[in-house]
């Protein structure tokens, strides 16, 4: 029987400090801040969490986290913001360049995606 | 690192005179500016600035969304092109 919270599967043989992690919007220390609160101990594995202990957490959880799908699109709409209104940082992320001054002439792979390599100029022939 | 929130958001005082000037007389003028680092504040919203970018001044219509942001956040002062292109020759 897995446990689901949000919609997620959570993974069964993980101590419930690591578990907790697998929800997009929770880390670390926000899952030892649930655990605490929910007086659950964070080394007790995820399938010997009590229906009660579960509830509890998800509980929580609905209550002080955005999490999943609400997380995602406030991110999305952060983003959309500074599209729409044309500022440096938009700009940046429309053209998919980094945001934050970054050097561009090398790296900055994972802004720009994998490797395009533009055909050599032909060399003039003597 | 933030700046110290005692000394508030910094705004060029010339240019936050002007804009009360407007506010005031409830004009709607085409400021120029140089100053980039200035911030937008409120009291923006609805002028237009041009907001000099090194060779020309840019005309930023200020929004109620751009506020907390910088002038010289809507006045690119580089314009990329793009690469290559013998293609379309």
């Amino acid at each position: 029987m897995a446990i689901r919270i949000v919609g997620v599967d959570l993974p069964q043989n993980k101590r419930g400090e690591i578990g907790l992690t697998y929800i997009y919007g929770v880390g670390r220390s926000s899952a030892n801040k649930i655990l605490e609160e929910a007086g659950v101990d964070r080394d007790i594995k995820v399938k010997d969490w009590t229906d009660e202990q579960a509830s509890k957490i998800r509980d929580i959880i609905s209550a002080k986290f955005k999490v999943e799908g609400d997380l995602r699109s406030e991110v999305q709409l952060n983003i959309k913001r500074l599209m729409d209104i044309g500022c440096y940082r938009g700009i940046r992320h429309r053209i998919g360049l980094p945001l934050r001054g970054q050097s561009t002439k090398n790296n900055a792979r994972t802004r720009k995606g994998k490797k395009k390599t533009v055909a050599n100029k032909k060399k003039a022939t003597k | 690192m933030s700046r110290s929130l005692k000394k508030g958001p910094f705004i060029n005082a010339k240019l936050d005179k002007k804009v009360t000037a407007l506010n005031e007389a409830n004009k709607k003028n085409v400021i120029k500016t140089w100053s980039r680092a200035s911030m937008i504040s409120p009291d923006f919203v609805g002028h237009t600035i041009a907001v000099h970018n090194g060779n020309k001044f840019i005309p930023v219509y200020v929004t109620e969304n751009m506020v907390g942001h910088k002038l010289g956040e809507f006045s690119p002062t580089r314009n990329f092109r793009g690469h290559g292109g013998n293609k379309k020759k």
